[in-house]
């Protein structure tokens, strides 16, 4: 069963074209990596996805759903968590989670974000004001707000993006263990190959709006014939070094 | 619209009220700095024979009722701004929340701003200046009414700008009522005005209402023409500042500009 389908789906700022008629489908319960260069168009995907940007034309379907349509019904079923957008600094921990608990409409909030907070380690900061966090629980933070609907989708931009190679790897567990309990569906995207190796069960690689490649990391690394995923990635975006030379 | 959502933001800014001594200020400086000039000022001509019958009446109601205005659209363009500096919109905006929702939260917050604005500066004016604001009796509320939706009319544009020029225009939540203020006929009637500017004082809902109210403080009965002239304004203004805002978010969205706003 799909839960995402992107048809043809295009994003052009004036003469720019950052999504170029892409189409892919995620499936049910499996980690996507989307994957890129800087500037291949994953942000740009992700947020159309979340309804954050028009796309010039195309379709997205989430749950079977017209996302132009049921915007709605579908957010409420989706969250999103990039180390990139940080929650209100001047409010607590637990007034942040609160705040979007109650966005979500989550009934029996209170029991809900004790669970999340004690999974992430983090049940002791909830008085504590967000700005004071240091980046590693930042991380968590956003991770607890990005669960607190149980979403079915779940889009993760860079997370552990700026984390100590400690943290990260304690995240990627977290997640994982995530995943396997709730089976949501994670649409994930890294620079970190290693990483992405071990999370993700599918990628698509992006570059100048258009897919690349798409498949298993172990199916493109055999493929392209090179020995790991962050070899595949250096030979798919060599197009865009040369862009910048 | 649901409560959930639009209790959420409300909540997520009385958490910053409760602890922030320059948001609470913000609330209440210049209501009471204005209050106490303008006051200070009435009586001095009271005393002073200058501006003939009921002056402190007159100043001091128009002053009160200015503040309302201001405070009105001031809530709901700091209300919008706080998002901006946290840049939160993001977070917000991948929740199900509806546009509808977030100025539904940012209008109640209007009101509670009001509410406090409004309790103190009616106890500050009766202690200080022995001015009671609810002698002007009750054909003064819808009057009042009509200036808190064109309060919440001028917030909705101001955000709608931001929206599109970024924090670059943020200038305009805290100064754009000021260039309203002389051609509303707050302190004085449009009369007062050259005749060339009367007609540009007609364009706006305030200019009704403070004409309105001195009239039902003159004379004690409600005109009629002034309440119905601001409510049809104000409600041409309220859908055309809707479809701006409309018009404005999705631009946002076209452009990709949500994440980028500052």
């Amino acid at each position: 069963m799909n839960i995402v389908e992107v048809k043809s789906l295009t994003k052009r700022f004036d003469k720019t074209i950052a999504v170029n008629g892409i189409s892919f489908k995620i499936e049910k319960g499996k980690i996507t990596g989307l994957l890129g260069p800087n500037g291949a168009g994953k942000t740009t995907t992700i947020q159309m996805l979340l309804d954050l940007i028009t796309p010039t034309s195309g379709k997205i379907k989430i749950f079977n759903l017209d996302l132009k349509k049921n915007r709605e019904e579908i957010l409420s079923k989706v969250n999103f968590s990039s180390p990139y957008v940080a929650l209100p600094g001047n409010l607590k921990v637990d007034e942040n989670l609160l705040t979007f608990g109650r966005l979500y409409g989550i009934k029996d909030l209170k029991n809900r974000i004790n669970e999340l907070t004690k999974f992430f380690g983090i049940h002791s900061l909830l008085s504590r004001m967000t700005s004071t966090l240091s980046t590693g629980q930042l991380t968590r933070l956003n991770l607890s707000k990005a669960l607190l609907n149980k979403p079915e989708l779940l889009l993760l931009d860079e997370p552990t993006a700026s984390l100590d190679p400690v943290i990260a790897d304690k995240t990627i567990k977290m997640l994982k263990k995530i995943q396997k309990e709730s089976n949501v569906t994670i649409l994930y995207t890294s620079h970190n190959m290693k990483e992405v190796e071990e999370i993700c069960d599918r990628v698509i690689f992006i570059n100048k709006g258009k897919i690349i490649d798409d498949g298993s990391p172990k199916e493109l690394v055999k493929k392209y014939g090179h020995k790991d995923l962050n070899d595949v990635f250096l030979d798919i975006a060599k197009d865009s070094e040369d862009d910048w030379k | 619209m649901k409560w959930i959502r639009i209790k959420a933001l409300l909540m997520r800014h009385l958490y910053l009220y409760k602890r922030s001594l320059p948001r609470i200020m913000d609330i209440f400086y210049w209501p009471i700095i204005e209050l106490l000039l303008w006051g200070f000022l009435s009586i001095y001509l009271e005393k002073a024979n200058i501006g003939g019958f009921n002056i402190i009446t007159v100043l001091l109601g128009a002053i009160i009722f200015w503040g309302l205005l201001e405070q009105s659209q001031r809530a709901v363009s700091i209300a919008f701004l706080e998002e901006v500096w946290e840049k939160n919109l993001l977070n917000i905006f991948v929740t199900p929340l509806k546009i509808s929702e977030f100025l539904a939260s940012t209008v109640l917050l209007g009101l509670i701003r009001i509410g406090l604005v409004g309790i103190v500066m009616a106890g500050l004016s009766y202690l200080l200046y022995a001015f009671n604001i609810f002698a002007f009796g009750l054909y003064i509320i819808p009057f009042v009414l009509e200036l808190l939706l064109f309060g919440w009319i001028l917030g909705i544009f101001t955000t709608a700008i931001i929206l599109r020029y970024g924090t670059s225009a943020q200038v305009l939540a805290f100064g754009f009522i000021i260039l309203i203020q002389p051609f509303s006929a707050v302190f004085y009637p449009v009369s007062a005005l050259p005749n060339f500017v009367q007609p540009i004082a007609y364009i706006f809902p305030s200019t009704y209402i403070f004409e309105g109210m001195r009239a039902v403080i003159s004379s004690g009965a409600i005109p009629v023409i002034e309440l119905l002239m601001a409510s049809l304004l104000n409600i041409i203004y309220l859908i055309l500042v809707i479809i701006l805002f409309k018009f404005m978010f999705a631009k946002v969205k076209e452009k990709g500009r949500l994440m980028k706003l500052d």
